[in-house]
């Protein structure tokens, strides 16, 4: 049974709307805001398994750190959305600015346009699927979790990667330090397959190709000079 | 942190709604920017015999005086402590009598289409001060300012001018400001205060001097401009924007065909008519963005 609420943000202070999605929800499983007009923080450190549709843009870290949520901004989301989620889904209709998903550590991150520099940056554990490309200095450090980029990425593409994959299906400007080009394997067919079904995008999994670690980063060689 | 704001209007016919519109847009930028704020308007041009220079005067100046001392064909425009002085003279000529008549006027900006306002103050105050709901023009430049490496005060205030129908306004920091002002001062170029910006509004209107287009200067400003930037400039029929190429510093554009519009961020773009009809994008990091005016 859907229970619904409703609040418009040029009404209603967004500290009240926050306030009501962290202690209010009661039976609440599903929540519009409406008017957002690009507020920062909206939809912030949820933890319950409620729906919120955000019905415009969203400014700075929103859906940041959410646990169990689902959270779709019907509009462009501002820099760090979803940072440090943890479980859940947020979705971005639109493009998303600079830092998506930064240091994420579970759940999906869907954003259907392009995304800013540094998507995925510090990532730890999440699945980040983008419909556009993404921007320079995207999966920076990203320790674990996937992003699949169904369109380009820029510069220095997961540079000093650990332990997280990425699959870009266009062309990718360059790598960053570390980060090389792999097989697809039938695992990671598997893996394509299943992130964009969930993230609703149709392509074909063997278009994509696979960049992770060369892990030569992962010790120190004082013969490199510093040079990397 | 600071907080930029830009705005052009297509459509000739709508040239009275610029200050109107941008008002709204400045406000919303008051967290960006709580300390100062500075609005450049550009209007339809002058005749080419004419500038005009914006004047920032302390509390308690006497106009009137001023006024008894213009030259013939001269005038003045006063909205509180800011003066507009239109003059047939060349402006070097008016610079040198002011400052020896009223050495405590501050130009701010010279030209046939700029005027210019900057002062310390919320966004609100100063657009209430100076009445920018009213002004009518063909494109401005403003500034929502959060001062980081420089006083507070009028002076330290966006945007910066250079030359003729030329400002700049800054959102982040550059590290080379010193060497490129090192490079400027032998070359008979002065700078006014010691503020980051004033060095690359000076080098890009320098470069402009020797011969560059406005687009030529900006691609050379990607080597020569060492830091932390979104820059927006206007002149007197331009906007443009380039942001460094890791694009710390957030910028969104909105178009449609009557506007341009240009923020820190969506929250100052919201209120514009017909933006959920406009195409929304934020400007690539190190490539130009520009828009003429229409004629």
């Amino acid at each position: 049974m859907t229970v619904l609420a409703s609040f418009d943000l040029s009404r209603t202070p967004l500290r009240d709307v926050n306030r009501f999605l962290h202690r209010e929800l009661g039976d609440t499983t599903h929540v519009r805001i409406e008017r957002p007009d690009g507020a920062h923080s909206i939809a912030v450190g949820l933890d319950a398994p409620v729906r919120v549709d955000v019905d415009g843009h969203a400014g700075y870290y929103a859906a940041g750190m959410n646990k169990h949520a689902t959270v779709v901004v019907h509009g462009n989301a501002g820099p760090g959305v979803a940072e440090n989620m943890m479980s859940g889904t947020v979705r971005v209709k639109g493009f998303a600015s600079v830092s998506a998903g930064a240091s994420a550590r579970g759940g999906l991150l869907v954003v259907e346009g392009d995304c800013g520099l540094r998507c995925g940056i510090s990532l730890k554990g999440a699945d980040i699927v983008v419909g556009g490309s993404v921007g320079s200095f995207s999966m920076f450090m990203a320790q674990a979790g996937r992003l699949v980029v169904c369109g380009d990425a820029g510069d220095a593409l997961g540079d000093s990667l650990y332990e997280a994959v990425i699959y870009v299906r266009g062309e990718v400007k360059s790598l960053g330090a570390d980060a090389r080009f792999e097989d697809m394997t039938d695992a990671d067919l598997t893996a394509v397959a299943g992130l964009l079904a969930q993230a609703g995008l149709r392509h074909d999994p063997r278009e994509f190709r696979r960049i992770a670690s060369a892990r030569s980063l992962y010790h120190w060689n004082v013969d490199a000079n510093q040079e990397y | 942190m600071c907080g930029i704001v830009g705005l052009m209007i297509r459509n000739p016919a709508l040239r009275g709604r610029l200050g109107e519109w941008a008002q709204p847009m400045l406000v919303g930028m008051t967290e960006r920017g709580p300390d100062s704020a500075g609005i450049a308007v550009f209007t339809e041009p002058l005749d080419a015999g004419l500038r005009k220079l914006s004047l920032n005067a302390p509390a308690g100046f006497d106009w009137s005086a001023l006024h008894a001392a213009l030259a013939d064909g001269e005038s003045l425009e006063v909205r509180a402590n800011h003066g507009t002085l239109t003059s047939p003279r060349p402006p070097s000529a008016v610079r040198a009598s002011l400052a020896v008549a009223f050495p405590q006027l501050r130009v701010l900006s010279t030209g046939r289409a700029i005027d210019l306002y900057k002062d310390v103050g919320t966004p609100l105050e100063i657009a209430t001060k100076y009445g920018l709901a009213g002004m009518a023009g063909t494109h401005l430049v403003a500034h929502t300012r959060m001062a980081t490496e420089s006083a507070v005060t009028p002076e330290n205030a966006h945007p910066y001018t250079a030359g003729e129908d030329w400002c700049l306004v800054h959102n982040g920091s550059l590290s080379n400001p010193y060497s490129l002002r090192r490079k400027l001062e032998p070359l008979g170029i002065a700078f006014d205060g010691d503020c980051d910006t004033e060095a690359a509004c000076r080098w890009l209107e320098w470069r402009m001097r020797e011969g560059d287009t406005l687009e030529a200067a900006l691609e050379r400003g990607f080597d020569a401009l060492d830091g932390f930037y979104t820059f927006l400039m206007g002149t007197h029929d331009a906007l443009a924007i380039v942001r460094d190429g890791f694009a710390c510093k957030p910028a969104l554009v909105a178009e449609t065909d009557d506007w341009v519009a240009i923020a820190s961020e969506y929250r100052s773009l919201a209120h514009l008519p017909g933006v959920a009809q406009a195409k929304l994008y934020e400007p690539q990091p190190e490539r130009i963005h520009a828009w003429r005016a229409a004629a």
